[in-house]
């Protein structure tokens, strides 16, 4: 059987500032249909990663390409409308605007009615049109338990309720392919295991693939089909959870073991 | 004369209030959407009054005909002001897009003079009748026109923001930008959509205040007097400008009122406007409803 082309190729990618080095040659695939961590210290570049891919960053050099089609150069707007939705590290709901309202930005580009289809609004197309984006982002509230605030206005809520905000936010773009920079980031436990529930859920049955930034080890290794490990803009390891922990590198590197000499 | 002069001044300023609040929401509407400070606001009436004359005098077109026009006209001519103008200046510091629009205001106040000359011009009579009894005050029609337009604007407004797609793409971006174009929306879309808007409503009150007192550069004066109503009001909030707008109004006329009975300076009328500018920034500096943060200039 062959290969299906990879969600997303990160093809040699250099990220320079100046004279500092966010990402030196990094190369990686990620499959259709996993659950892919990058992890590493701070500093070592995973935001700058998805922000090249979410198209908030243009590499200094390389490729990146979702589904085979090279999208180095789209605009950030053009990428989320062809697949790709995101959060981020620190929080960007829009907190003077209700739950529903966060959720319906998300919809924007899957809204057909322009400005004048709106201000025809009470002739029927534009109507319909809402009624059916209303009904899918019903099933996004269902899914996620918001129910209960949908009509809150989204920066009174808890850190816990903003984080799932958010992650409701980027789901109502429908992306194939969905960046979340440190999920987890700031929850307590229980927090923790209703979000890695929601993702293995969003990955399984809503089909998106999922790209996570998440210092949390053990959710990590617990969720995760591959992980990638970053250390100083070079990619140092990749592979199955089992494969990643066992590598040397990655527990000088990350988990700041010393490692003891054998021998 | 007292009190039969008070509530005349008083409509009068309610009407003019909401002329000032309508133009006041253009000018906060741009700010908010790209953080741009627009000093050709005034300019903007100024065009549209002289496109809307020359449309009814030199094509000799019906009002409402003409009135239509001219609100194709100023939205190409907002959209292009953007993107010729305004776009290539994105990322550049605050202070050079400023000059920027300042730029812009003398152009448009020069190249006025320049196309339709230096005298004030009455606009052809639109109205059959002179004047129309409102609540026993004998009002000119063309201010109740005003007082309609301005009334439907600002609920056009208040639908655009809470139900259209723009409308919250819109309010997305003002927030953030980034976020907003990850969720993918064209943020360069936004911003002409906002100098478009902003262009057409101010082409309204161009005109209206054109029919009243006759087009002349005098007009573009418009524009300086929104920043009362906006510093009032708060510079982000759309809300506010309203408010502010209707303040200011009704204060200038209460301001003529106690001049002529009883302070006997002259010329209140202008003035107070600008101490209350003065006072709020320096008590409140964020307006009523504005952001505590925003940028200062």
């Amino acid at each position: 059987m062959a290969e299906e082309a990879p969600i997303l190729s990160i093809a040699g990618v250099s990220l320079r500032f100046g004279g500092v080095r966010a990402l030196t040659d990094v190369s990686v695939d990620v499959r259709r249909g996993e659950i892919f961590s990058v992890i590493g210290p701070n500093g070592a570049g995973k935001t700058s990663l998805i922000n090249c891919v979410s198209g908030r960053y243009r590499p200094t050099e390389g490729r990146i390409l979702l589904s085979g089609q090279d999208i180095t150069h789209m605009r950030t707007n053009r990428r989320a409308a062809a697949g790709i939705g995101r959060t981020f590290q620190n929080l960007a709901i829009f907190s003077h605007m209700t739950v529903l309202d966060n959720i319906m930005v998300g919809r924007h580009h899957l809204m057909r009615s322009g400005f004048l289809g709106g201000m025809a609004y009470w002739f029927g197309g534009a109507e319909q049109e809402e009624i059916a984006h209303r009904r899918e982002v019903e099933e996004i509230i269902d899914f996620l338990e918001i129910q209960h605030i949908r009509k809150a206005v989204a920066g009174q809520l808890s850190y816990g309720l903003r984080k799932r905000v958010e992650l409701a936010r980027a789901m109502a773009l429908k992306p194939q392919l969905i960046l979340l920079d440190e999920p987890m980031a700031g929850m307590n436990l229980e927090e923790k295991e209703d979000m890695a529930r929601y993702i293995l859920d969003l990955n399984e049955e809503w089909g998106m693939t999922v790209v996570m930034i998440e210092h949390d080890m053990g959710v990590v290794m617990d969720i995760s089909h591959r992980v990638m490990v970053l250390d100083f803009g070079q990619k140092i390891a990749e592979g199955t959870p089992e494969i990643v922990m066992a590598n040397e590198h990655v527990r000088r590197a990350y988990l700041g073991e010393a490692v003891e000499p054998t021998e | 004369m007292s009190e039969s002069l008070l509530l005349p001044l008083l409509l009068n300023g309610l009407i003019v209030g909401a002329l000032y609040g309508v133009i006041a929401m253009s000018f906060v509407l741009i700010f908010k959407a790209s953080q741009v400070v627009n000093f050709a606001q005034g300019e903007f009436l100024l065009v549209g009054a002289w496109v809307c004359w020359y449309f009814l005098t030199t094509w000799q077109l019906p009002f409402v005909l003409g009135f239509l026009f001219t609100l194709v006209f100023m939205t190409v001519f907002g959209i292009i002001i953007q993107v010729v103008v305004l776009r290539p200046l994105i990322g550049e510091p605050i202070i050079s897009v400023i000059m920027a629009t300042i730029g812009l205001g003398i152009f448009f106040q020069a190249l006025m003079k320049w196309m339709f000359g230096v005298f004030a011009q009455p606009f052809p009579p639109i109205f059959p009748v002179e004047r129309v009894n409102l609540l026993g005050l004998e009002v000119q029609p063309v201010y109740l026109l005003s007082l309609v337009m301005s009334g439907f604007i600002m609920a056009a407004f208040g639908w655009f923001f809470a139900k259209s797609k723009y409308g919250l793409a819109m309010r997305a971006t003002a927030f953030d930008q980034q976020v907003a174009q990850s969720l993918g929306i064209s943020i360069s879309k936004v911003f002409a959509m906002a100098w478009a808007i902003a262009a057409v409503v101010s082409g309204v009150a161009g005109v209206i205040v054109g029919v009243v007192n006759g087009v002349s550069s005098a007009l573009s004066f418009y524009g300086i007097k929104v920043f009362p109503a906006v510093i009032l009001g708060g510079l982000d909030s759309i809300l506010g400008a309203i408010i502010g707008g209707l303040v200011i109004g009704v204060l200038e006329n209460l301001a003529q009122y106690l001049d002529a009975e009883y302070l006997k300076i002259g010329n209140m009328y202008a003035i107070a406007p600008f101490y209350v500018l003065i006072i709020v920034l320096l008590i409140k500096p964020y307006g009523l409803f504005g952001t505590k943060n925003i940028e200062r200039v």
